[in-house]
């Protein structure tokens, strides 16, 4: 079987790390070869953080290359464009579109970046896109937008076949279970509704 | 069971399988979930933090005379401050095993500098391993442990960031029952004074042919054929690289053991290929070595020295074409460099510190390195750790001999305070110069991701233990003018660094407020309480003078459209320091 390459990317403090986190180990209990690659350091004071996912039958690299990610999950809408060179030609890309602004921008030197949304309708074919922050605020805890996108990537890769639900509950803290299951399951139905909707 | 473990869980794994009993370290970015890891085996394992990386291997040295098998570990720039008694523990030997683990950092992703720590085990005649994967890092440390007690020397284990920081699958095992060996003293092996020393080397030396024999048995080094038109020697990360890349196109000798190398497997090897390549992350370590045994090879000539190897990388050097088809029209992604956090209080402090225009400022190692960028711009020299005070010293001599009256600020953490800036500040004294050092206790080891250190009152696994005031370490130090002030109190800040600057001996100003991310202690609360209000700005009353602005808080935002700022209510923390910026009282404080 062919290699998958996700690429995750958001800014320190998202929960970019503990997605990446339930991914792999539910690609674990599935049998496959998985490694991950994370950056740390400095980006925990508001840096920009990846996190890098591959899995199949053997896995060399835990590093992935530009133009074969297979979906670039981005937690941050600018974040998306900075990696977008990663994608292969028909990958898939799942965005949040709540807007950070870093530094340059806070202090008015530089503007927030017009025109990602148009330009990637406009160049792919499978291209999800939602403020995951106000999905999350509605189902009652902002944190849990790192599930609810996650829950669209697996969606949008077909890998339902895992008991993904079983696989959280290893991963969150016992009172946070119900909400990060509500999140991933709405997370699933965001995937086909954006995408009907989009190209 | 097998897990996803990152390299340092798996070394951390390692050391519970194999016995370990006794671990220290400083943490240091890509080392620290080593011994974080290490501390939840706490009932077999005992893990300290210690104050800085000489004296973490200095004790594990005395654990391994006392019969346990040990470790140390730390970061590359860590290996520079612990070499003294790395080069001479290599002469006396162990009594129970001891591993030394180096994280480098190619690519510098966290780092003052960028080393090649496979130089320190040639230099110190100690053999090496480095491991590729997280499998390996779990492997090696059983084998390390091995080889030092059979050779009677301490082995580093060589690894990198790719190698610390990325997950890959273990297989667990169980913990190996080691019985503490006897100790017995023994002066011609433990007492390194010249007469006995140099017997010592004489042995080390000898043990190195004898490693040189075991490394090219080893099965760490080992050949895998498929095509034989190229062969690829390699190590660590960049091994799994050149695979990802010439996958069975080439054939490869990967190198586990990489001091002594296997010189001979490297050269039967040799043989059977057309055309030999050695692929290596930074220094030509193994390629200059093969080429000096007369063995043709191309390695540096093509592969860069600097930086991060990744498969891109390679993929461009050997073939020169990436598969990047996607293309999109250019927009401007503006850069989102790192910030001191939203209510960090050394932003309070360097906001303060930045009215004096007339002095240097010898910065160190941890978050308020940050200081150094925009908008703080608030100081001029970041070199290792605990240098602020000790190059603050040195300048400040200079412009006091030539009549000079630049003054000199250092400026360092209470962790980097208790590494090595005590040392300093004994210099600043002794000698007598005027330095004005200023200890930014944020109450926690910020940087590396909150470590306990002497000065928090907790030990690594949570316990309660001696506070040690940095305030009366300086006075015991002999420091006479020693003021703690509230760093997000601006005019008290300037105040006070006004008074040590008119000061004309060693003057200490320590500055106390817990970092902004930390979960505050019982003492903490009791000492600090807990803000629970954020800012608001009065937009009727905000002239858009952007004086806030300068504070570079992540919670501000400058609106250039109506000239006007926001502050961000959900990660603002309340700690006031723009507030006393605006020159309009425009913003006020809310209960949120």
């Amino acid at each position: 079987m062919k290699t998958t390459n996700i690429l995750l990317v958001g800014v320190g403090g998202q929960g970019t790390i503990l997605a990446s986190k339930i991914l792999s180990s539910g690609l674990l209990e599935f049998g496959y070869d998985v490694k991950m690659a994370e950056i740390h350091g400095m980006s925990q004071r508001g840096g920009s953080v990846s996190t890098q996912v591959r899995f199949g039958k053997k896995i060399h690299s835990p590093v992935l290359e530009e133009g074969k990610v297979d979906v670039i999950i981005s937690f941050e809408k600018m974040e998306t464009y900075r990696w977008i060179k990663f994608l292969k030609e028909d990958g898939i890309v799942v965005m949040n579109t709540y807007e950070i602004p870093s530094a340059p921008i806070l202090s008015g030197n530089k503007k927030y970046p017009d025109g990602i949304i148009e330009e990637l309708s406009k160049r792919l074919e499978k291209f999800v896109f939602y403020d995951a922050l106000d999905e999350a605020v509605k189902l009652g805890n902002f944190k849990v937008l790192n599930t609810i996108m996650l829950g669209s990537l697996i969606k949008g890769m077909n890998l339902d076949g895992i008991d993904w639900d079983e696989i959280i509950k290893n991963n969150v803290k016992e009172k946070f279970i119900d909400i990060n299951i509500k999140a991933f399951n709405r997370g699933f139905e965001l995937y086909d509704n954006k995408l009907k909707g989009g190209k | 069971m097998k897990k996803l473990l990152t390299g340092n869980e798996a070394i951390a794994r390692g050391a519970y399988e194999y016995g370990i009993s006794y671990a220290s370290a400083y943490p240091g970015t890509p080392s620290t979930e080593i011994l974080e890891n290490i501390a939840n085996y706490s009932e077999d394992i005992i893990a300290e933090w210690a104050p800085n990386e000489k004296v973490a291997l200095e004790a594990v040295i005395g654990a391994s005379y006392a019969g346990a098998r040990v470790i140390a570990s730390m970061k590359h720039v860590g290996l520079n401050v612990a070499a003294d008694p790395l080069m001479t523990f290599s002469f006396t030997g162990v009594n129970g095993g001891a591993v030394i683990i180096s994280a480098d950092e190619p690519g510098m992703h966290s780092s003052q500098n960028e080393q090649d720590n496979r130089y320190y085990a040639k230099f110190g005649k100690l053999p090496m391993l480095e491991p590729s994967d997280s499998a390996e890092c779990k492997d090696m440390i059983g084998y390390a442990l091995d080889i030092s007690e059979e050779y009677d020397t301490p082995v580093m284990i060589r690894m990198t960031t790719r190698v610390c920081h990325s997950k890959s699958i273990v297989n667990f095992g169980e913990r190996k029952s080691v019985k503490i060996k006897e100790y017995v003293k023994n002066e011609r092996k433990n007492i390194s004074i010249p007469s006995y020393a140099r017997l010592m080397h004489v042995k080390v030396d000898n043990a190195l042919k004898e490693l040189e024999k075991i490394s090219n048995d080893s099965s760490l080094n080992y050949c895998e054929y498929y095509n034989k038109k190229i062969g690829i020697i390699s190590a660590g990360a960049a091994y799994e690289y050149a695979k990802e890349v010439f996958e069975e196109n080439a054939s490869y000798l990967k190198i586990g053991f990489t001091n002594p190398l296997p010189i001979e497997k490297i050269r039967k090897f040799a043989d059977e290929v057309d055309q030999l390549y050695v692929i290596e992350e930074l220094e030509p370590f193994m390629e200059e070595q093969i080429k000096a045994d007369g063995i043709k090879c191309i390695g540096k000539e093509i592969v860069p020295r600097l930086g991060e190897l990744s498969p891109t990388i390679l993929r461009k050097v050997f073939f020169e074409k990436i598969d990047n088809s996607n293309t999109f029209n250019d927009i401007e992604i503006p850069m989102r460099p790192p910030t001191l956090c939203s209510g960090c209080p050394h932003r309070g402090f360097f906001y303060a510190l930045k009215k004096r225009s007339d002095i240097m400022v010898t910065g160190d190692i941890g978050c308020y390195g940050l200081g150094a960028i925009a908008p703080l711009n608030a100081v001029d020299t970041i070199l290792c750790m605990g240098a602020s005070v000790s190059m603050g010293h040195g300048a400040q001599k200079v412009f006091t001999k030539f009549g000079i009256s630049k003054r000199t600020v250092a400026v360092l953490g209470d962790s980097t305070f208790f590494h090595t800036g005590i040392n300093s500040l004994i210099d600043v004294v002794y000698n007598k110069s005027k330095v004005v050092t200023c200890i930014l206790d944020n109450r926690i080891t910020g940087m590396t991701g909150h470590q306990e250190n002497p000065g928090t009152g907790y030990t690594l696994d949570g316990s309660s233990t001696n506070i040690i005031s940095i305030e009366d370490v300086c006075k015991a130090i002999g420091v006479k003018h020693i003021e703690v002030v509230n760093p997000l109190d601006l005019t008290a800040t300037e105040e006070a660094v006004n008074r040590a600057l008119d000061y004309n001996e060693a003057a200490v100003i320590i500055t106390r407020w817990p970092c902004a991310l930390k979960k505050y202690s019982t003492e903490d609360i009791k000492e600090f309480g807990l803000i629970k209000d954020s800012c608001q700005v009065d937009e009727e009353k905000c002239i858009g003078c952007r004086k806030c602005i300068g504070t570079g808080c992540p919670s501000l935002e400058f609106n250039s459209e109506i000239k006007k700022v926001k502050i961000d209510p959900n990660t603002c923390v309340g700690c006031e320091v723009c507030m006393q910026t605006c020159p309009v009282s425009a913003i006020r404080k809310v209960v949120k």
